[in-house]
């Protein structure tokens, strides 16, 4: 047996097999080492002499060459000797590599292909940490890529990263790139050491990884088929890999617990639905937070069986104080719409979305604040009580809160103001704007138009409540 | 209220980002321009994963969660309570290029809530892609989201810095869009559909007319344009979901649709389901997607009027042959590849592999195995040098109907499983 030990370096396997072919070593007659690997003591005695067909012109392929190229730099010790196999065969059978079930070619396309791999990875795990030199930005990596794909892998990053100075260390071998020559130097191996221990911008890229999954779909399985754990150990990120798979689990039962125990009143709001009743049952609810603020619980007021029902958002400062609805500067205005209408106040019923003030304490101010969809679907059970109590023909909404109790959370106030609606809770339901609204209109122009949306929309419901327009 | 720093806005417009599917980065090449970092190559690099399986290639991030409008199934809808916050033009510029230099991210991908305007909020995102092209010479991959109804004059502008253009289609029928984002309507997401298709029609013609030289011509969005739909917040059946998936890729030419399974999200509509839908149901629907772009599937032969739900425990393809017992046995020795890629657990790169190879050599059952194809699960339905199936081929016995929704944490894998 003839042995030949070969550097890890395919151009100088190249010129030893092109020997090996011109002197006619059969595959079987010739075994190509690998210099890193440890030699054995073989005791086989040296063939002197081939006992093949000399090549003097070989013929390869392009495609072998660029396979070929892949493969060299795998780290199986046998690939030297499977290109040989190939390189002999190929001499007689041109389309070999063309049988991809044929077990050297197999061989030598799983090489190849497990290398691509590798050199893919390499692309997407390089993680450059930038430090300065003399003023300068150096970007240095330490990777540790399965075989020795340095000199295939460079190339991308230089183009990539062609204004920077960037230096990639690995145990074999290490690269860098100056942007000023537009060189690639190729130096010896290094070690982790040797490679800065942090980047600056580590914990902002740490807080984008925590934030861009989603835990209602955790699935690591699928993850550690792309990111093997071999490659975990250059990953910033991955550091914070346990404690997102803990936190996952939890905060999708938190998010759906939380929809499930939506605070509601229904639990406070009783059997039976007259007027009197409610009232009385009204001041137990602690159907959401609201109550736990205000100063006390703001029911409706008007005639037991009003036509028409005006529900506005939830009562204000003065409301909460006086426990009773439409008393503040935005009551007032509408009870003046009313007057100039005709609308005797008893001859409606008033009442709210909410029933509960929401506010902010700002020194010894109150601040109103609006209710929260939340807060709005919890106190609904009470809205839909008096309905029922109620049964007026006409619901006048006052404000987005009340038409988004009654209207669903998507309907849009300024589009449909003003006309017949019809949702579970009514068969004529009319929006429009609440009375505080057009006290906050930025100028008296706009107040006057949005005062008189106010009263035409209220005259209409009224109209429509006494039977006219039909 | 108080100024929230970068790390801040990113936590929150990240988190706000992560319900778009789209995380793909390849299809363009973009030389490096030896001016600013950055290249693309074509493929796309996925530079990590998360633990929902998925990539990350891009960073993935909405301009502003601020958003007029009230989509149920969107976390951003302006009746949500959840935390608002707006990056300035140059705070995504920088993350983009800080990330980018330490090989984090192939690019950018930058949507937005639609704040005063659709114009005005598709200005904001031009702004951006703008500065990183022409300030900064910037040469990583750009997904810019369409803001549907912007002024057409503007998607012209963002073809011309962006890689990638997507206008998202939202829901799968009209009638969904209606229930569940009423200021939506597939009238005006298809118009900048048209409209994105028909500058880069443009784009193509000019530049087979012209002699410039090639990284002089004029380019718009070169790596085409994608949408997303998200399923399962509605009832509509997968029947439904593939014929309009088939229909948009034919009307627009779109490059890619991507299918994402409703899931729970804080401060969701009551009216959305609580579960997620099943991984299993999009990694379904994405193979029954695969089998219309690369297998030669009409939308309605993938599933049928008396089916119209894709399986959750078999294939497409599988079921596809169960009902077709007449089809079969297709003889890997000879047969055309359209028949070839009908077989159900060959994919498209053996059935190119199988045509290479037969032209020098009978291909046997070991050749296939060799070829990592599942010979248990193909034997029934080919004929090969040293095999003829022998089981009578499967009974066209009716689907299994599909099961109810899986377990949500359910490991299935939505990135694996063959064809
Ligand atoms: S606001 Fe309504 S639901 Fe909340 S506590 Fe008050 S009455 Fe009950």
């Amino acid at each position: 047996m003839h042995t030949v030990h070969v550097p890890p370096d395919f151009n100088a396997w190249r010129e030893l097999a092109r020997t090996a072919l011109h002197d006619g070593f059969r595959p079987d007659e010739i075994t190509f080492c690998d210099s890193t690997e440890p030699r054995s003591l073989s005791l086989l005695p040296e063939a002197a002499s081939p006992g093949g067909p000399p090549h003097v012109k070989p013929h390869v392929s392009t495609a072998f060459l660029e396979a070929a190229n892949f493969a060299a730099t795998h780290r199986d010790p046998q690939r030297w000797n499977l290109l040989y196999r190939l390189l002999w065969r190929l001499q007689e059978n041109r389309n070999l590599l063309r049988i991809e079930v044929d077990d050297d070619v197999a061989a030598l396309l799983r090489l190849r292909s497990q290398v691509a791999r590798d050199l893919h990875k390499m692309h997407a795990f390089v993680r450059f940490r930038k430090l300065e030199i003399d003023g300068d930005e150096h970007f240095i990596a330490w990777y540790e890529p399965a075989h020795r794909i340095v000199r295939l892998a460079a190339p991308f990053f230089a183009e990539r990263f062609s204004v920077m100075h960037w230096t990639i260390l690995t145990p074999d071998e290490s690269v860098s790139w100056d942007p000023h020559t537009k060189q690639l130097t190729f130096g010896p191996g290094a070690d982790r050491t040797q490679a800065p221990e942090q980047d600056e911008l580590e914990t902002l890229w740490k807080c984008y990884y925590a934030s861009i999954f989603n835990p209602a779909r955790i699935n690591p399985s699928a993850m550690r088929s792309e990111m093997p754990m071999r490659y975990w150990q250059n990953l910033p990120e991955v550091e914070i890999l346990p404690q997102l798979m803990r936190g996952a689990e939890q905060r999708v039962a938190t998010m759906v617990r939380r929809q499930q125990s939506k605070p509601t009143a229904a639990p406070y709001v009783p059997e039976l639905h007259t007027l009197t009743v409610l009232r009385e049952a009204l001041p137990s609810c602690k159907g959401c937070e609201l109550y736990e603020h205000a100063t006390q619980v703001v029911p409706g007021v008007g005639a037991a069986h009003a036509k028409l029902m005006l529900v506005g958002e939830q009562p204000g400062d003065k409301e909460d104080l006086e426990g009773a609805p439409f008393v503040g500067p935005a009551g007032s205005l509408l009870r003046g719409v009313m007057e100039e209408l005709g609308i005797a106040p008893e001859s409606v019923y008033m009442t709210n979305a909410v029933k509960h003030f929401k506010f902010v304490q700002r020194g010894k101010l109150r601040l109103h604040q609006n209710p929260r969809l939340q807060e709005i679907n919890a106190c609904r059970p009470w809205l839909a009580a008096e309905l029922d109590a109620v049964k007026p023909q006409v619901i006048l909404c006052l404000g987005a809160s009340a038409a988004k109790s009654l209207l669903g959370s998507t309907f849009a106030l300024m589009k449909d103001r003003g006309s017949v609606q019809e949702s579970a809770f009514g068969k004529q339901i009319i929006a429009t704007l609440h009375p505080s609204a057009v006290l906050r209109a930025r100028d008296d122009a706009s107040r006057e138009q949005m005062r008189g949306l106010l009263k035409r929309d209220l005259q209409f419901a009224s109209e429509l409540a006494s039977g006219k327009h039909r | 209220m108080q100024q929230l720093t970068v790390q801040q806005k990113l936590e929150i417009l990240a988190d706000a980002a992560k319900y778009d599917a789209s995380c793909a980065s390849s299809g363009a090449k973009r030389a490096n321009n030896g001016k600013g970092v950055g290249h693309t190559d074509g493929t796309g690099i996925c530079h990590s994963y998360t633990p929902d399986g998925r990539c990350v290639s891009l960073l993935k991030i909405l301009l502003t969660n601020f958003c007029t409008y009230d989509c149920v199934f969107c976390v951003n809808r302006v009746s949500s309570d959840i935390q608002r916050a707006r990056f300035t033009p140059e705070e995504v510029v920088n993350l983009t290029l800080d990330f980018y230099k330490r090989n984090y991210i192939e690019g950018l991908f930058l949507s937005s809530g639609i704040i005063q305007s659709p114009d005005y909020t598709m200005e904001q995102l031009i702004q951006v892609a703008k500065l990183l092209r022409t300030v900064h010479h910037f040469g990583g991959y750009i997904h810019l989201k369409t803001i549907p109804g912007a002024d057409e004059r503007l998607v012209a502008q963002a073809g011309k810095w962006a890689d990638r253009l997507s206008a998202n289609i939202e829901l799968p029928t009209q009638q969904d869009l209606v229930q569940l984002a009423p200021e939506k309507k597939s009238t005006i997401i298809e118009g900048t559909m048209g409209q994105i298709l028909a500058h880069s029609d443009e784009a193509k013609e000019a530049s087979i007319r012209s002699h410039l030289p090639r990284h002089m011509l004029p380019k718009f969005a070169p790596a085409g344009q994608s949408t997303q739909m998200v399923v399962g917040a509605t009832a509509t059946t997968d029947r439904e979901i593939i014929q309009r998936a088939g229909a948009l890729y034919g009307n627009y030419k779109l490059r890619r649709i991507y299918y994402t399974g409703f899931s729970p999200y804080p401060e969701a509509d009551a009216r959305l389901p609580l579960k997620a839908a099943p991984l299993m149901r999009e990694h379904r629907l994405y193979q029954a997607d695969w089998l219309m772009r690369y297998y030669g599937f009409a939308p309605d032969e993938i599933t049928s009027e008396a089916n119209p739900e894709l399986s959750l425990e078999e294939d497409p393809k599988t079921s596809w042959a169960k009902a077709h017992p007449e089809f079969f046995p297709v003889d890997v020795n000879v047969a055309p590849r359209e028949s070839l890629l009908r077989v159900p657990g060959i994919g498209y790169r053996n059935v190119e592999r199988i045509l290479n190879i037969r032209r020098y050599h009978r291909l046997s059952i070991e050749d296939l195995r060799k070829l990592n194809v599942r010979v248990k699960h193909v034997a029934a339905w080919i004929t090969a040098a040293d095999h003829l199936p022998t089981s009578p081929l499967v009974s066209a016995s009716p689907l299994p109907s599909p099961t109810a929704q899986l377990d949500l944490f359910a490991a299935a894998s939505a990135l694996s499983g063959a064809l």
